[in-house]
Order: C-alpha cells, then sequence, then structure tokens
C-alpha cells in the first residue's frame, strides 16, 4: 500500500486587506512517498502559495495540511519551525545561501540548528552530499566563488541535510541555464527515486512532463492532473 | 548556541569598519565613565578626608537634644510645665574624666576635652570673631591630626608662653600676625586677654583656618569667665565611618548631646548626594548614548541581512534563536568596546592623575585625586553591556518578526 507523505485537505488561503484575495482556494491534495510531483499554472495562479502552505512555511487560512498523517494547523509557530527543520528541505528559484558562509557550512547550518549529530559526523554527512552533487572541490568556496547553477545545487544540498521526508522546490531552475538545469533536475528526480518525495513548482513544461505527476493550477485552484501512464503523462482532469 | 555565535561572529568580523566603530563608542562611554567616577569619588574621599582629619569625629557638648523633663512632670501625670527658666545654671559636663573613662572603656578610639567657646581677636585696628578652643595637648594628639597640621611651632608651644594661642594660617594673613606676635582676645562677658601666637595652622578647610584658635584650657576658661569648666569632650574612632551609630550610644549613655562628623556636615553631604546623583545621571547617559552606534550598527545589519534571516526562518530557525543572532552580534561588540573602555579609562584616570591645580582655598597646588575602583570598571562595564544588548534587541526583535514568505517572494 502507498503511503501518503503529505496531505492538502480543502486548503484555502486569503489575503485580508483593503482589497481581499484568495491565493489558494480550496485544493484538496494527497502526495505520496517517493512521488515527485510537479505544479505548474501560470504567474499568479496561487502555485507557489501552495508550495508555501505544503512546506509550513505558510499558514493556511482554512483547512489542512497533514505531514505523514500528522495534522500541524493547530501547530505553534516555534513547532512549525521544528517540522521545516527536520522533515521539509526548501529550494528557491533563487539559492538564498548565506553569503558569509562556505558552501559546506551553508549545508551544515540545518544540522546544527537541529543539533542532533556531533560536529564530525555533521561534516562528514555535509561533505558527503556535496560529493554526491558534484560540488566536493568546492566546500570551502563562498557563494559568490560559484556558478549559478552550483549555487543552487549547495542549496539543494542544504535542503538535503536532516535527511527530511518531503523536499519543496520552488521554480529551482528559473534562474538556472539549460545546462544547470538539466542538472538540477536529474538530482531531484534522483532525490525523488531514493524515496523522498519532491514536490517542485516549475513553469518549465518539459520539465514537468519528467515527475510522475503534474498538478495544473488557475486562479487558486487545481485545473488539471496528469499522471504518469508508462512513459508519459497522462491527463486524468480535476479531481 | 555555537551555530548562532558563528554566524554573528561571521556578520561582525565581515563589517570591520561599522564593528570598529561600534566598538569605539562603547570603549568611549565606559572609558570616560570611568575616568569621571574615579575622578568624583577621588576628589569626594579627598575632601571627606580633609574634613574627617581636621574634626573630632564625635563631639560631645555640654547640652540636651531636647529639654529635659522636670522631675515633678516624671512623677505626676497632671503636672505639666511651660516656661521653664535655667537660673544659675552652671555650664559644662558635669564630671567630665569620669564620663571619659567610662567611655574608653568601650568606644573604638579615643576622647579627649576641651573647653570650646568665641571671642574676637583684635590686632592692629582688625577684630575678627573666631571660636577659642582649649585643649590639653597631651591628650590632642590622639583625638585630631592638628600635631600634624601645624606648619609653624608645635602643639606644645601652648605650654611654653602665657596664654598662648594657635591660630590658622589664614587668620594670621588677615590679621597680619606672625608667630611670636601678641594680639588681644575679647570674651563675651568683656574678658580681655593678650595672648602670644606660639604657632599657625593649615587644616586645608577655610572656615576652619579662618576662625578657629586654639590655647590650653585655661585661658579658654578665663575667656568663659568659668574656671575649670569642661564643655566639651571630643571623639576619635578608629572608623570614622561608625561615628554615627557611636554617637547615638553615647547620648543613650551620657545624655549630653552627641553629633557625629556627618551631623555636624548634614548639608555638605546632602550636597553630595545631588551631585553623585547628577554624575550618575551623566554617566548613565553617556553609557546610553554609546549604545546608539550599537543600535546604529545592528539595524543595519539587520535590514542588509532580511534575506539571510527570512532563509534561517524557512529553514526551520525559531524566531528567538534568529533574533538571539543579533543580540549576540551586539554582546560581542559591547564585550570588545568594554574591554578597550576599561583600558582607555585607566589611562584617562592615570593621566589626569598627573595634573595638578592650584587649590586656593589652601593656596597649595596639588594632584587630581583619583580613586581607583574595580567596582568602576564593573558597573561601567555592566551598564554598557546591558545598553548594548538592549539596543540589538529592538531592532533584532523587528527584523525577525517579518514573515519569511514576504522577503521571499520580494527577493523572486
Amino acid at each position: 500500500m502507498t503511503e501518503v507523505a503529505l496531505q492538502a485537505v480543502e486548503l484555502v488561503r486569503r489575503i485580508e486587506g483593503d482589497v481581499a484575495h484568495t491565493l489558494v482556494n480550496g485544493i484538496d491534495l494527497a502526495v505520496n512517498k517517493g512521488e515527485f510531483v510537479a505544479i505548474t499554472g501560470p504567474s499568479g495562479s496561487g502555485k507557489s502559495s501552495l508550495l508555501y502552505l505544503l512546506g509550513l512555511l505558510d499558514a493556511p487560512s482554512e483547512g489542512e495540511v497533514m505531514i505523514c498523517g500528522q495534522p500541524t494547523s493547530k501547530l505553534s509557530e516555534s513547532e512549525r519551525a521544528d517540522v521545516r527543520l527536520t522533515r521539509c528541505g526548501f529550494v528557491f528559484q533563487f539559492h538564498f545561501l548565506l553569503p558569509e558562509f562556505t558552501s559546506l557550512d551553508n549545508v551544515l547550518l540545518p544540522m546544527r540548528a537541529a543539533g542532533k549529530m556531533a560536529e564530525g559526523e555533521m561534516r562528514e554527512r555535509g561533505l558527503a552530499l556535496l560529493s554526491s552533487l558534484g560540488l566536493a572541490e568546492h566546500a570551502n568556496k563562498r557563494p559568490n566563488q560559484l556558478s549559478g547553477g552550483q549555487r543552487q545545487r549547495v542549496a539543494i544540498a542544504r535542503a538535503l541535510a536532516n535527511r527530511p521526508e518531503i523536499i519543496v522546490a520552488d521554480e529551482p531552475t528559473g534562474a538556472l541555464d539549460t545546462k544547470s538545469t538539466e542538472q538540477v533536475f536529474s538530482i531531484l528526480r534522483d532525490i525523488a527515486d531514493h524515496g523522498q518525495t519532491v514536490i517542485v513548482v516549475t513553469h518549465d513544461p518539459a520539465l514537468a512532463a519528467r515527475a510522475d505527476r503534474r498538478i495544473h493550477i488557475v486562479d487558486g485552484k487545481i485545473a488539471e492532473i496528469a499522471m504518469r501512464d508508462g512513459g508519459e503523462l497522462v491527463c486524468e482532469g480535476v479531481s | 548556541m555555537k551555530l548562532l555565535f558563528n554566524i554573528a561572529w561571521t556578520h561582525v568580523s565581515t563589517r570591520v569598519r561599522q564593528t570598529l566603530v561600534g566598538m569605539a563608542g562603547v570603549a568611549m562611554g565606559v572609558g570616560f565613565t570611568i575616568m569621571m567616577a574615579g575622578l568624583m569619588q577621588g576628589s569626594q574621599i579627598d575632601f571627606l578626608r580633609q574634613l574627617v582629619d581636621t574634626m573630632p569625629h564625635i563631639t560631645i557638648e555640654d547640652e540636651r537634644r531636647s529639654v529635659p523633663t522636670q522631675p515633678a512632670e516624671q512623677e505626676y501625670a497632671a503636672v505639666q510645665m511651660a516656661d521653664i527658666a535655667n537660673v544659675g545654671k552652671r555650664p559644662g559636663i558635669k564630671y567630665p574624666e569620669s564620663v571619659m573613662s567610662s567611655l574608653r572603656s568601650w568606644i573604638p578610639g579615643d576622647v579627649a576635652p576641651s573647653v570650646k567657646t568665641t571671642a574676637i581677636i583684635d590686632h592692629g585696628g582688625a577684630r575678627i570673631g573666631i571660636t577659642l578652643t582649649g585643649i590639653d595637648p597631651r591628650r590632642e594628639v590622639h583625638v585630631s591630626k592638628l600635631a600634624a597640621q601645624m606648619r609653624e611651632g608645635k602643639l606644645d608651644d601652648l605650654s611654653r608662653a602665657p596664654n598662648a594661642i594657635i591660630i590658622g594660617e589664614a587668620l594670621a594673613e588677615k590679621l597680619g600676625v606672625k608667630t611670636g606676635n601678641t594680639v588681644l582676645l575679647v570674651g563675651g562677658q568683656g574678658t580681655q586677654l593678650n595672648s602670644t601666637v606660639a604657632g599657625l595652622f593649615r587644616s586645608g578647610l577655610k572656615r576652619v583656618d579662618e576662625s578657629q584658635i586654639y590655647s590650653l584650657a585655661g585661658p579658654a576658661q578665663v575667656m568663659m569667665g568659668q574656671n575649670g569648666v569642661i564643655n566639651q569632650l571630643r571623639l576619635r574612632l578608629n572608623d570614622p565611618m561608625a561615628a554615627q551609630k557611636v554617637a547615638a550610644q553615647v547620648e543613650a549613655q551620657t545624655g549630653y548631646k552627641s553629633v557625629s562628623w556627618q551631623e555636624a556636615n548634614a548639608d555638605l553631604l546632602s550636597t553630595f548626594t545631588v551631585r553623585d546623583f547628577i554624575v550618575l545621571t551623566v554617566m548613565g547617559a553617556m553609557l546610553l548614548t554609546s549604545s546608539f552606534a550599537t543600535y546604529n550598527i545592528i539595524s543595519t545589519i539587520t535590514h542588509e541581512k532580511r534575506q539571510d534571516i527570512a532563509i534561517m526562518k524557512s529553514l526551520g530557525m525559531r524566531e528567538y534563536a534568529v533574533r538571539r543572532i543579533f543580540i549576540i552580534e551586539s554582546v560581542i561588540i559591547g564585550v570588545v568596546g568594554i574591554l578597550f573602555g576599561w583600558i582607555l579609562g585607566y589611562l584617562l584616570c592615570y593621566g589626569w592623575s598627573k595634573i595638578t591645580i592650584f587649590n586656593p582655598l589652601t593656596g597649595t597646588t596639588v594632584p587630581l585625586q583619583i580613586y581607583y575602583s574595580a567596582m568602576h570598571y564593573v558597573v561601567a562595564g555592566g551598564i554598557s553591556l546591558l545598553c548594548c544588548a538592549g539596543a540589538a534587541y529592538f531592532p533584532a526583535r523587528k527584523a525577525t518578526r517579518v514573515h519569511p514568505v514576504e522577503i521571499i517572494r520580494g527577493a523572486s
């Protein structure tokens, strides 16, 4: 039986103010463990907002996000931070690495914040992660000494540092050239193939086509879902 | 904590110029505060030392603090007496030798008898009101520093000439008299006495040096018109600061009004309290102002690091942990600044202690009195550190309250 890693139940995110605006409008979604899900949609459709809700970076106005079956709506901000630290890994469009720190120090940051491993063990894991992403020789370089693709790979290594069940990536290839885009997507695919759940927001239909499932969002609602059937994604309509 | 310290250290060490400015601000505040405290307390202690050296620590006078009740009042509740006149009451302390003997048995110091009266000193057309104190030179050395304050002659010279007196240098200058000259003393009851100036003293307190005269007890008793009277007992304690407590005990034992040097100079000491308050306020303001440099730096860093703050929060670092990074930065700036401030403070104190000033009251040139105390360093450092932490807390709190999504969206 397939295990659900992440589930959204009637998720709503509203912006209150002079002009109220609904970013996510009643989305139901279940993502299985080890699944690679791509979220697509036009600009302003609410795909990043949905991703932030799924990654507990933002709190829903209504509805529930369950991570590995555990509801999160009643968690305090500190508890949500703990869940993000240990169970979710984030990759953003821009690398968002701490500029004064080396690649290795950036990767070690979540591990040190969690404080569950000895320093030697953390360094060993950090170097192994960088090595697995082809960055072994760049471990002691600062972000400004790396190319865009290398920085994004360091960001992925940082996201993987605490062995999270879920990796959430918001247009991780949006600022990369074709070669780096290919590298990053291959890495994310590989992560999913090794059992971690990956949810990626992307504008690129070719990349979305390489996911196990593509969810198309329009006006904060799921407009279309396409599932992999053999080699291709086949549209299944709206869930 | 190590992670937070590492991040904080990285922030401050990569902003060398800003960090140095902040540290310099703290160092200046701490250094000048230490200097002010040393200077203030030094001058105060020096003044008090002169005061304590010049005056008896406790003076027992032949009067009561309140009018004593009459025996009839004590015996019968219905009796009430008013307008009672002291008719023919002989002044002075009763059985002074017995009182002194009793006091010597328990007070931590010594006691000497004296006769205090007022008179006018007349010389060369100048007539000046003075206080004449008749003393016993052998006992006086145990209760005052008069012997050490002699500039010409010795205390024993009081016994070597008829009606000899010792007068303050300032008074001698006013009268134009020198040692060996004769002056005329005129008592309250018209008694006149030709006295020889046997010596000059300088206490350092102008009001004493201009109005105090010492003689043996005999001439003072003659000026009072009361032979054999002792109207003052003067006490000197091993610990001058215990004078108030001992004075109260003495008064309770003898019944005579016992005035400690603190009580005698209450107005002056209250002025010191006001001065202390003003100086402490100024020092606090200096330290607070110096922490504004730190506030400015932390505000700048938190503004520049909004994106990093958002990322650290999105990675799962708690708000208070991120906030703590900036407080640690401020503490690093504060601690290093305080260390330099301590060095600066010591050097300033040392430099000031080498400066000499002319004291018009005493007519001497004296170095500025500096009081070195570890407490000045601890207090200045402690307050400065608190100011630094406080200065960092508010910009850090504001910065870490920002929702990471807002920053990430903005950057994207």
